[in-house]
């Protein structure tokens, strides 16, 4: 398989905790291929995000744990790397934008030490030449009076700034990929606006390819080439931008688009929940995690683990030939 | 400029202002005001559903506080059922406060952790109903546990045994232990999980039908507060800057900021965002503390005149119900 920027096959991410062992990632295999935008899509406590941090060796460990899987970047797994070996990729080739930008930020450091920071450290530049390219980044994302922001400390700056100081310091290096956990989700609207276009026109001036973390589907349909949902640690539903929005096939996806309210429905259109709450991830499944909450429940669902039908869409029994044909329409305006 | 209708409105909300005083030096000598809520006017109607929505700093949550009564207004007045809550008789007034509760935003924080769900619920009664006795007030506690879909078993336990969104139903029932007639709905639903919103969002809409409830929803949200609300106001840096229907809003949005927000917000529909053309706002939020002068939004407008810098609009009904506060319509 030549090609693909990022593999990640099998991944297993275990926590210890006192309550048990939380298998928070179960099995998740994904590719990124250059330039791609591929989003990770599901609610909280369904894996997405340590995903993304298993993919950096960000997990805390202890108690988290990468029990299994390969994680393949640029040709390399990048689990069999140290620590060391690891602090060359990270904001090197592999940037990375976090939700809240005020805990990734040092506080008592100014914002040119922390944007210069990764430009000396991985591309040897001297002092003044790192401050030469920071102003441009500053120029790139639009943070105005460049030279006298580069100056300030982060408290000084507002959130949708400090956002793009964030991007600034993530594309410093020129990475390959960048992942962008929730970047958007501490924004107000506006601004969130603002950001996304912003990381859509970089995204195409550099081919970054970018994971978008989200559990917002109006965020994704804007952005993303490929989405995957995950629930309960798995990947449930993969496909294109359209597939998964316009053509559900796992009924958890569909449950989502239908529970949203959409700016542009009519008032009519009552909203559909899905009923009862995730799954606990202490558990070990053997059946469908989804199952409980599914309202096409079948026998089988309680059962087996249901594999990835329709060449890989959806990892659910409904699919299965012989299964009831069920038809996912979106019951939108 | 208070939108008017036929009959009574059960809330009167009438320029109201509150602002926070800040101290800007180390010994406190020099104060300046936070202009949190600016002269705002509305009213709700009985069995209404106003939404309030703005961005983070626009100052809505503090008009539901202040509603409330959680903060004294700087100036104005919020009428309740015609009545002036400033200058009501003490007597009156708790029985006013019994008739309007508050559903809040963080469903964490909003429990106390050392409380079990049925003291906490019982709460209001103890205040409002000191006649009833504790069987009775166990009795309405399962009953509240019912309605709001959780088990009148869960009574027993605490706070931290909850999801988030069971959380916020408990506190649901709270607000509704001493039969309210008007709720202050804070962010009802921004704390919890996607799959779950709709639980809640639903459950108020029943609640409202069954009980014969008004709202006032303070939101971020606008596709939440457009699906949910009868009326809906948008508020920016302390002032409301349009209010009217909640289909009109996004049929017919005349203030320049209200269309920015509603371009804004993500659909989640591939055709649809590959078509829909988003109007940028330029730089941040000004200080409320150092509004602009003129017109709040002029910093931001693409489409300002030059009275937008020395004349603040006024809130003026342009179409039947149908009230915006700029120069330029």
């Amino acid at each position: 398989m030549v090609g693909h920027l990022l593999e990640v096959k099998n991944l297993e991410v275990e926590f210890t905790t006192y309550a048990g062992v939380v298998k928070a990632v179960r099995g998740v295999s994904f590719e990124v291929d250059p330039g791609e935008v591929v989003a990770l899509v599901g609610e909280s406590g369904c894996g997405k995000s340590v995903t993304a941090q298993s993919i950096m060796q960000l997990i805390p460990s202890p108690p988290g744990k990468i029990t299994g899987g390969e994680i393949i970047f640029d040709g390399e797994n990048l689990l069999e790397k140290n620590e060391h070996q690891m602090q060359k990729i990270r904001g090197n080739k592999i940037g990375m934008i976090f939700q809240d930008p005020m805990t990734y930020l040092n506080p008592v450091l100014s914002i040119a030490t922390q944007v210069t920071e990764n430009l000396r450290l991985h591309k040897g530049m001297s002092k003044k030449e790192a401050m030469e390219r920071a102003v441009e980044l500053f120029h790139l994302v639009g943070i105005p009076d460049p030279e006298i922001r580069l100056k300030q400390y982060p408290h000084q700056f507002s959130g949708g700034m400090r956002q793009r100081v964030m991007i600034a310091m993530a594309l410093a290096c020129e990475p390959k990929l960048i992942i962008a956990d929730e970047p958007t989700t501490a924004l107000d609207v506006t601004v969130q606006a603002q950001i996304l276009e912003l990381l859509k026109e970089l995204k195409d001036r550099f081919q970054t390819a970018v994971i978008l973390i989200t559990h917002d589907l109006g965020v994704v349909a804007g952005q993303a080439d490929r989405i995957l949902v995950m629930y309960a640690g798995q990947i449930v539903e993969r496909g294109t931008l359209d597939e998964v929005l316009k053509t559900p096939q796992h009924p958890y996806t569909w449950g989502l688009l239908k529970s949203v309210p959409r700016l542009d429905a009519d008032k009519s259109r009552k909203l559909t929940p899905i009923w009862g709450q995730p799954p606990d991830l202490l558990q070990e499944f053997s059946y469908c995690p989804f199952m409980p909450r599914c309202d096409y429940a079948m026998a089988i669902c309680a059962e087996e683990m249901p594999p990835f039908f329709n060449g890989g869409r959806a990892r659910c029994w409904l699919n299965h030939p012989q299964a009831p044909k069920v038809e996912f329409k979106k019951e939108v305006s | 400029m208070v939108p008017t209708s036929a009959q009574a409105p059960l809330l009167k909300v009438h320029q109201l202002k509150k602002y926070f005083q800040q101290q800007s030096s180390l010994l406190g000598k020099t104060r300046n005001w936070l202009k949190a809520v600016d002269g705002v006017s509305f009213s709700i109607q009985a069995g209404e559903t106003l939404g309030l929505v703005g961005e983070s700093g626009c100052g809505k949550t503090t008009v539901g506080r202040t509603v409330i009564g959680l903060y004294q207004p700087t100036a104005g007045w919020v009428a309740y059922k015609g009545v002036n809550l400033a200058r009501a008789k003490p007597a009156e007034r708790l029985e006013y406060r019994r008739q309007m509760q508050m559903i809040f935003q963080d469903p964490y924080a909003s429990l106390n952790p050392r409380m079990t769900v049925g003291d906490i619920i019982m709460e209001p009664m103890v205040i409002h109903h000191p006649e009833m006795g504790k069987k009775e007030r166990m009795e309405r506690v399962n009953e509240l546990l019912n309605m709001v879909g959780l088990n009148p078993e869960h009574a027993n336990r605490y706070p931290h045994e909850f999801s988030g969104g069971q959380r916020q139903r408990i506190g649901i029932a709270r607000a509704l232990a001493v039969e309210p007639e008007f709720i202050v709905c804070d962010e009802p639903v921004s704390a919890v999980d996607v799959s779950i919103q709709a639980q809640i969002i639903n459950m108020l809409e029943r609640l409202q039908e069954e009980l014969n409830l008004t709202y006032l929803i303070i939101a971020h949200d606008l596709a939440m507060v457009k699906h949910i609300s009868d009326r809906v106001a948008v508020m920016y840096l302390g002032k409301l800057v349009e209010l009217v229907d909640s289909e009109e809003l996004y049929l017919n949005p005349l203030h320049p900021y209200t269309k920015a927000l509603l371009s804004a917000v993500p659909i989640a529909d591939p055709d649809v965002e590959r078509q829909r053309k988003r109007i940028l706002l330029e730089g941040d939020l000004p200080s409320p503390v150092n509004p602009p002068p003129g017109c709040y939004f002029h910093t931001r407008c693409n489409q300002v005149l030059p009275i937008c810098r020395e004349q603040e609009p006024e809130l003026r009904e342009l179409e039947t119900g149908h009230f915006v506060a700029c120069h330029n319509v």
